[in-house]
């Protein structure tokens, strides 16, 4: 049961939230020129990290804010949590 | 027989309180500080239960939690409570208990003959038999849970009242025994907040009842008397940790009366369920010792050499007076020795060739005849050991041979080495490293999982002796206690003797004459699930080599003691025979809980009522007056029907759906979701949310509105208003209520977050009562202010005013197709609302009805139910709705995915309606539409019915259904096939069974 630092509240236990998989998905907004492939890339594929992912999860139970989270998913280290559009901690490093 | 085996003195008993108990409805006594286990060895009782397979008389191994084989029934009728452990019963007056695993009787067990033909029960038995043909485990399944069950579930409420809290601490202490102790007692001397837990009644550990030095006990004494005086601690005796989960979150199980009887804790709970955040968490969980494999090493009497220690040190009772110590190792010794001091005849037989001097000269001069490079060959003895016969063992000690001797024996107290109890270590995420020296599994810390910190002190890191203990403890106190910013200032250690494990020498399969799985003879190394060493060897014959594989193959490691007294035995012998080293075999997973606890304790307080909230309308007062049958929708109690005298369901249904359509009804509509949505952007923002244009709509005026995911699947619908230009009121499903506020903010948040847009749900803000019939008009127009006729309030529009005295919002929708008001006050004026209707609705015919009448008026006309007649694999297209889809919007969620090969497909699933040939039969919802109709399953669907009614206002039943191609079928012949075997045509149909000009609903 993970503890989870909420950029808005702070530190809180893993049931006051929830998570939404991968973060940095955006919508294309040109969706009816997009090809069926690129469509479906966005609609069903994700990346399914071993190692560093970056994920959205959503203070469910307390500020209803959501925001995404640094963590690796072997050892559920998380390494940093921050709101949305602001850059990711190490992104030039841990770019895919 | 009175307390034959009870010494005269020694121990922590209290001798002037003998509490009297029973087992199998014999009586005894114990004393006071006895577990049920050393009361009934103090009364010689060495027989306890059957095993789980083979049914073999089995006793007593363990003095602790360990126990596999003496497993109890406790107590009887609702307090009853199967698989205890009497090892870890802590004994009371008028305790009853009852052995488990036998029929008809313990001392005569018809399952005995499994044991006869355990040929024909090899690993795997059931597996390979019951496997095939599949339909007839259910004929099997009754007579194997029959034959090999444990103990009996309770059939009444549990009368008992639990508890669960949370706590929070810096350092939280696993144990204790002079590690946890030690480690208690140092961080509790600078200002961290310190919680030690120990299973037991008493703290102590292994050195429970054992004298070590008089500078230990005055430390023991000091120490705990001081952490119990220590405002920043919190010290849980008999409370056990029952699982590491991340970030150190622990769960641990105090038993806060059982001790006590059931019934007489008072006011106090049964059980308390802690779970507790620590920083830092020091496991001193101690070790366990592992029993050698040798020849049918089942039989009651033989234990573990440390229990026939606690016996004595801690029970005052002496196992037997002619004890056979068996070993491998030297910590046996004390054993021995401690036994022969309390008036045992002992014989000593050790695998070693070679053992220090000091431990045979100290049993010589004690009188103890010692055997070294010899091994027991056989048990006698079948309800009892009666003797052993042993035999030396080979160079490569694979083997035996030459002079046999028979030692007249009750008890064979052996030991296999000390197994380092990792088991909290490896449920934190850390993985174990092979310790050659101990011949056992320790707690790798370069391996450990970092959002875990925790460190292992004691025993469980395989520091056997208790000066090692001490040491390892304060040392881990001080650097926890540290590690969450505090100083401590711990105390001087006292000096003790030096003990532990001492010399080892591995023998993980001890010969016998026979070779492994030829002969009579069975080698267990799980007691608790009956698997012997030749399981082992049958698992490896055929391929199940690995540790995962050999786990679930032969059950080894299973049931509830998790294998703790098999697994590394499972492990080794599972090498020997692949010639492997130990850690290539690996490990199986620790799983919590490390031992088992009661589903009253992980609920805690919330049972009965408290288990899940019940959400009531402002008027749910009233509907209990009317007489309503309530029904779940979610956590909401709504009114289901309202019959009157002598009505079932079906005529009260059937009246109700009636006087909608012929005078006036009025629902409870309040449980509908409603979010209030307000901003610059709240119309641009609709138009993405719905597939239909909502910048159009006027002020007032309201709209249905379809909400899709992605993949172009509807998941909710319903009414929104427009209120002012930057103002909607949005209503959703009643279940759907929080999902779509959460979908509408993760919207604005993380696509949208330029968008000014809020939105707040107000679903407990409004009370809503709902008037649908021809009457709806001018039973509204007696109450309110606001003009009802046509032309000032027309369908879809909203207007503001009074209603019976009270300010109210009045939308003209309609889920009936009738004429109708939802009249939405302010949740406060809910029930006076509610009367106010009632009471002027007499003079207009006004029928309450409920929701299963609001299902039938609404399928009559068609009107879908999101979640009933969609299942989240329909598109407004399947639905035949694409009059709502806009086709000039740019972009809407879902939209993209319309134009995809699948949802573009000819053969999709289609809204439609049926009408079965015979209009008094009712479909049952769910059945299924098939292509050929065949005596058996599988038959090829072409769809299913997804609501099914009998109307009364069509005079017949009608049903909608997702029909393939459904919309090109209108006219069609379709069959149903039913559970029962019988089949019913239907004609396919558009799905509006009333009024299909829509003529009334905007009367």
């Amino acid at each position: 049961m993970f503890i989870i630092d909420c950029p808005y509240c702070g530190k809180r236990d893993q049931t006051e939230f929830s998570c939404h998989g991968e973060a940095h998905i955006a919508r294309p907004t040109d969706t009816q020129n997009l090809t069926d492939e690129q469509w479906g890339e966005y609609v069903f594929f994700r990346s399914n990290t071993k190692g560093l992912h970056r994920e959205r999860w959503v203070h469910t139970h307390g500020c209803r804010r959501w925001f995404n989270a640094l963590r690796n998913t072997v050892t559920d280290e998380i390494f940093a949590t921050y709101r949305v559009g602001e850059v990711p901690p190490g992104a030039a490093e841990s770019q895919p | 027989m009175t307390q034959a085996q009870r010494l005269d003195s020694g121990g922590l008993i209290d001798r002037s309180k003998p509490l009297r108990f029973t087992f199998d409805g014999k009586p005894y006594t114990g004393y006071a500080g006895d577990t049920l286990a050393s009361a009934l060895l103090a009364n010689g009782v060495r027989l306890l239960g059957r095993s789980f397979k083979y049914h073999r008389p089995r006793g007593l191994i363990a003095a602790g939690s360990e126990e596999p084989n003496a497993l109890v029934q406790l107590e009887e009728g609702a307090y009853t409570e199967p698989n205890t452990r009497a090892t870890s019963v802590e004994l009371y007056d008028g305790l009853v208990a009852t052995s488990q695993n036998r029929w008809p009787s313990l001392e005569f067990d018809v399952g005995a003959v499994n044991s006869a033909l355990s040929r024909f029960l090899p690993a795997g038995f059931y597996y390979k038999t019951f496997m095939w043909p599949a339909s007839m485990w259910m004929t099997y399944e009754k007579f194997i849970r029959k034959a090999a069950g444990l103990g009996v579930s309770p059939t009444e409420p549990d009368p008992d009242v639990y508890h669960s809290t949370y706590a929070h601490c810096d350092v939280l202490v696993i144990g204790a025994g002079p590690a946890g102790l030690a480690a208690a007692a140092a961080a509790a001397t600078s200002d961290a907040r310190v919680m030690l837990v120990d299973e037991q009644s008493v703290p102590g550990g292994a050195t429970t009842g054992r004298t070590l030095s008089d500078a230990y006990t005055q430390w023991f004494e000091q120490s705990v008397s001081q952490l119990h005086n220590n405002d920043n601690v919190t010290f849980l005796p008999r409370t056990t940790l029952t699982g590491y989960f991340d970030y150190n979150y622990l769960t641990a199980v105090e038993k806060i009366t059982d001790h006590l009887g059931p019934g007489r804790g008072a006011d106090k709970p049964r059980q308390r369920f802690w779970k507790i955040r620590a920083k830092q968490v020091i496991i001193a969980a101690g070790s366990i010792e592992r029993p050698l494999v040798f020849a049918d090493n089942d039989r009651p009497g033989v234990m573990l050499a440390n229990a026939v220690d606690t016996y004595i040190n801690r029970y005052g009772v002496l196992p037997g007076n002619d004890i056979a110590v068996f070993t491998n190792n030297d910590s046996a010794y004390l054993t021995a020795l401690n036994a022969s001091a309390n008036g045992a005849k002992v014989t000593m037989v050790d695998t070693r060739k070679s053992v220090n001097a000091g431990l045979t000269s100290a049993c010589e001069d004690a009188g103890i005849k010692v055997f070294t490079g010899h091994a027991i060959t056989s048990v006698q003895g079948a309800k009892g050991v009666s003797s052993v016969r042993i035999m030396p063992l080979s160079d490569d000690s694979k083997s035996v041979a030459g002079q046999a001797w028979e030692i007249k024996c009750q008890i064979v107290a052996n030991s296999g080495g000390w197994t380092p109890s990792a088991h909290m270590f490896s449920q934190s995420g850390g993985k174990l490293r092979y310790d050659n020296a101990i011949h056992g599994f320790v707690p790798d810390m370069s391996k450990a999982k970092s959002i875990n910190p925790n460190v292992s002190a004691g025993a469980c890191n395989g520091s056997f002796s208790t000066a090692k203990c001490l040491q390892e403890g304060s040392q881990a106190g001080v650097a926890a206690a540290a590690a969450c910013g505090y100083q401590s200032t711990p105390g001087a250690l006292p000096a003790v003797e030096e003990d532990g494990l001492g010399g080892i020498e591995a023998m993980w399969l001890v010969p016998t004459v026979h070779p492994v799985g030829e002969g009579s003879a069975k080698h267990f190394h799980d007691f608790q699930n009956d698997v012997t060493a030749a399981d082992i060897h049958l698992a490896a014959r055929e391929g199940f080599l690995s540790v995962e594989h050999l786990k679930r193959y032969t059950t080894t490691g299973m049931a509830t003691d998790q294998g703790k007294t098999s697994n590394l035995n499972a492990l080794a012998i599972m090498a020997d025979i692949r010639g492997a080293q130990i850690p290539e075999v690996g490990t199986t997973t620790f799983r919590p809980p490390f031992t088992p606890l009661t589903f009253g304790a992980i609920g805690g307080q919330e049972s009965g009522e408290l288990f899940i909230q019940e959400r009531h309308t402002p008027m749910h007062g009233c509907h209990v007056q009317s007489g309503a049958v309530f029904e779940d929708v979610g956590d909401w109690k709504r009114p289901w029907y309202y019959p009157k005298a002598g009505e079932d369901m079906h005529a009260a249904v059937q009246r109700e759906s009636l006087a909608v359509r012929q005078s006036v009804g009025m629902l409870d509509a309040s449980t509908l979701g409603k979010i209030d949505i307000q901003g610059r952007d709240a119309a641009a923002f609709l138009e993405m949310i719905y597939t239909n244009n909502w910048k159009n709509l006027g002020v007032g005026r309201c709209r249905y509105g379809l909400m899709l995911n992605e993949h172009g699947m509807i998941f909710d619908d319903g009414v929104t208003t427009r209120l002012a230009d930057d103002h909607f009121h949005m209503t959703t499903t009643t279940g759907g209520a929080a999902r779509v506020l959460g979908w509408l903010e993760e919207w604005l948040q993380t696509e949208w977050p330029e968008m000014q847009v809020y939105c707040t749900s107000v679903t407990e803000q409004w009370a809503v009562a709902a008037l649908n019939g021809p009457r709806a008009r001018e039973l509204l127009q007696s109450v309110t202010d606001i003009d009802c006729s046509a032309e000032a309030f027309p369908f879809m529009s909203m207007r503001e005013g009074k209603v019976a005295g009270i300010p109210a919002r009045v939308f003209r929708i309609s889920f009936t197709g009738e004429l109708a008001y939802e009249i939405n006050v302010p949740a406060r004026y809910g029930r006076q609302l509610w009367q106010a209707l009632q009471q002027a609705g007499k003079a207009h015919s006004l029928c309450l009805y409920g929701t299963e009448t609001m299902h039938v008026i609404r399928a009559e006309k068609g009107f879908i139910i999101v979640g009933q007649d969609t299942d989240g694999t329909v598109t407004p297209l399947d639905m035949d709705m694409d009059w709502i889809v806009s086709k000039t919007k740019p972009d809407f969620i879902g939209k993209r995915s319309f134009v995809r090969s699948d949802t573009n497909r000819q053969g999709r699933p289609q809204f439609v309606g049926l009408l079965t040939k015979d209009p008094q039969v009712v479909l049952p919802e769910g059945a299924h539409i098939v292509a050929e109709v065949k005596d058996a399953p599988p038959m090829k669907t072409l769809g299913h019915v997804t609501s099914s009614y009998m109307s009364p206002n069509a005079e017949r039943s009608i049903a909608l259904a997702l029909l393939n191609n459904g919309l090109q079928r209108k006219g069609d012949t379709v069959t149903i096939r039913l559970m029962n075997g019988d089949v019913v045509d239907a004609i396919v149909t558009d799905p509006v069974f009333i009024d299909k000009e829509g003529v009334r609903v905007r009367g």
